[in-house]
């Protein structure tokens, strides 16, 4: 089979440069002093001080900040129940409308999502005067309810895997269901909760479609205003700022990858 | 596991609490998901008008009586203009379709050097398919324009290298749609194909290659049909966004390019045409009706079938 080896080997090398040349290539633009991502015009560190000059991109970086924060913390505590009602509570009346329900906006597309919601809070301002007008609020129910949902599917998975037997016997030494949940539940489930967490916020700091339907004057979130200087032509502000994002997540990920690991070859050496 | 235990554990508040647990994110989605699908569906069968709504009430009460303001006329319009309307919808299902493969090309050689390295370039790799996924897709998109542009990276080499006389034009093209598609769903698709790669049994392949089974042989008869499931899940789960995918037709593609993505998205911003948009939507959710069914009954399947074990739920 090496003839095959070696098609795999290329094929497979192809798609990791494909997924990786963009990057690299914009990286080390975002050091040029000239404005074309193709001539160097030697180094310059000008297109970072320009981000932190430009009071649009910063305050649509605080904007996307806030709205992630708040949805994902949103989206993971119902996403928390949408698990614990599958997993946990058996064959409940409603369970076939929960399912159908939490897993639709998974699939849905985003443009879609973002149309019908701005139809939905336009009709409920006419009705009750609530929401007025489109703003940070409306984006973060947004984006927490399709948060929600990809919360409810990490969460799910780990709680499946938890032995139930420790739950039960907890409660036959009588200690309540909150109290259970709290002390030895939600403990172990911990960290699917924060990658659950985590997840939610990065979809709503990237999303650029649902906010831009739902968003009003004055909550242009980062990935708005991304949008719309892209549109315009090159900015090289753009690569210095997409630089400092794709830098600080690589340390998160490769950090937290890391941290898994030495967990997880701690556990196996006390076995 | 006993299950039906939790019925000697419940007492009144734990009834209440439960309840509580269901019906917070039920009545959640209800309201914030369904209800504006309802909606939108609801104004896909309004007329235009000027004004804030940019549309007609569907039924109301007025000064006499209720009253309803019913019309096709949009799913009629998007009839009468076939070629503006349908000709993105049929656009954007063959894009999607070419796209699914390419990423299909490349993601299952990826996926199957991953589950074939040991364990510490499995992590190694792994982390690199899943890096681009916890970056915005945006800027992925922003920094692969730097490299297809007319007087971007590629075309600046190649005429370095004197490969090329004059600039490609790679933007505004397929090939530029295609590589963002790839680039956007590609870790989408490599997920799923090495859960099922991973677990496929090495001893199978060298016992087939003991009994004189060729590389293709083995491939057909054995690789292949172990890893449809994964490639069934991928696909779907690259098929279904890139069939409403917005920014990479925006930003990648041309006039040519059209995709319903676009194309609802100009109705609503730029000609502020809420109904037709509205039933642009519907059209879209109607062309993925299909493949989403597909998918839960996949979903469900795989669940049924899953024998639990611990083991792999870890390293999964």
């Amino acid at each position: 089979m090496g003839r095959m080896n070696g098609l795999v080997l290329s094929l497979g090398a192809l798609g990791f440069g494909i997924l990786y040349l963009p990057i690299i290539i914009m990286i080390i633009f975002s050091f040029n002093a000239g404005k074309l991502v193709s001539v160097w015009s030697g180094a310059s560190l000008k297109w970072y001080a320009g981000l932190l000059e430009s009071d649009q991109l910063l305050s649509a970086f605080g904007t996307s900040l806030l709205i992630a924060l708040w949805a994902a913390t949103i989206a993971t505590i119902f996403g928390i129940c949408i698990a614990v009602a599958f997993v946990r509570f058996g064959n409940f009346r409603s369970r076939l409308a929960l399912s159908a329900i939490a897993s639709a906006p998974l699939v849905m597309p985003e443009i879609v999502t973002g149309l019908s919601m701005l139809l939905l809070f336009i009709s409920m301002e006419s009705l009750f005067g609530w929401p007025s007008g489109r703003g940070v609020d409306t984006i973060i129910i947004a984006h927490a309810t399709f948060g929600m949902c990809f919360a409810a599917v990490v969460i799910q998975a780990r709680l499946r895997d938890f032995d139930m037997a420790i739950e039960e016997a907890a409660a036959d030494l009588g200690a309540t269901q909150p109290f259970i949940f709290l002390s030895i539940t939600l403990p172990v489930i911990a960290p699917a909760v924060v990658a659950a967490w985590l997840l939610a916020f990065t979809l709503s700091f990237d999303d650029l479609v649902i906010a831009s339907f739902v968003s009003g004057p004055g909550s242009s979130t980062l990935p708005i205003v991304i949008f719309s200087k892209v549109r315009l032509g090159v900015t090289p502000e753009i690569n210095a700022l997409a630089t400092v994002m794709i830098v600080v997540v690589a340390v998160a990920v490769i950090g937290a990858s890391w941290a898994i690991r030495r967990r997880l070859s701690g556990r196996d050496q006390n076995q | 596991m006993v299950r039906g235990m939790g019925k000697y554990l419940v007492n009144l508040p734990a009834v209440t609490g439960r309840r509580l647990v269901i019906a917070l994110p039920l009545i959640w989605l209800a309201v914030f998901f369904f209800l504006p699908l309802v909606e939108t569906l609801q104004v896909s069968f309004t007329s235009p008008r000027r004004g804030i709504p940019p549309y007609e009430p569907l039924w109301g009460i007025g000064d006499d009586g209720f009253f309803t303001n019913f019309t096709t006329g949009n799913y009629a319009l998007l009839l009468q203009y076939w070629s503006d309307y349908f000709g993105p919808a049929f656009n954007s299902i063959k894009l999607a379709f070419f796209s699914t493969l390419v990423c299909l090309l490349f993601a299952y050689p990826m996926a199957w050097w991953i589950a074939r390295s040991n364990e510490k370039w499995r992590t190694i790799l792994l982390v690199l398919v899943m890096l681009p996924f916890w970056t915005s897709s945006l800027l992925r998109i922003y920094a692969l324009i730097g490299l297809l542009n007319p007087n971007g990276f590629i075309n600046a080499a190649g005429l370095w290298l004197g490969l090329i006389d004059a600039p490609i034009q790679m933007m505004q093209t397929d090939f530029s749609i295609y590589m963002g598609m790839v680039l956007t769903y590609l870790p989408l698709m490599i997920l799923p194909l090495y859960a099922v790669m991973v677990r496929l049994d090495a001893d199978l392949l060298d016992a087939a290659a003991d009994l004189g089974g060729s590389g293709i042989q083995i491939f057909r008869t054995i690789i292949l049909p172990l890893t449809l499931p994964g490639i069934i899940a991928g696909s779907l789960l690259v098929f279904i966004p890139a069939v409403g995918e917005f920014v990479i037709p925006a930003l990648l593609g041309g006039p040519d390019q059209l995709m319903m993505g676009k194309v609802l998205w100009t109705e609503f911003f730029r000609n502020r045409d809420w109904p037709v948009a509205s039933a642009i939507a519907m059209l879209l959710l109607a062309i993925l009706t299909v493949p989403i069914i597909y998918a839960r009954y996949q979903d469900g399947r795989d669940a049924a079938a899953e024998t639990p074990n611990p083991k792999q739920a870890e390293a999964g």
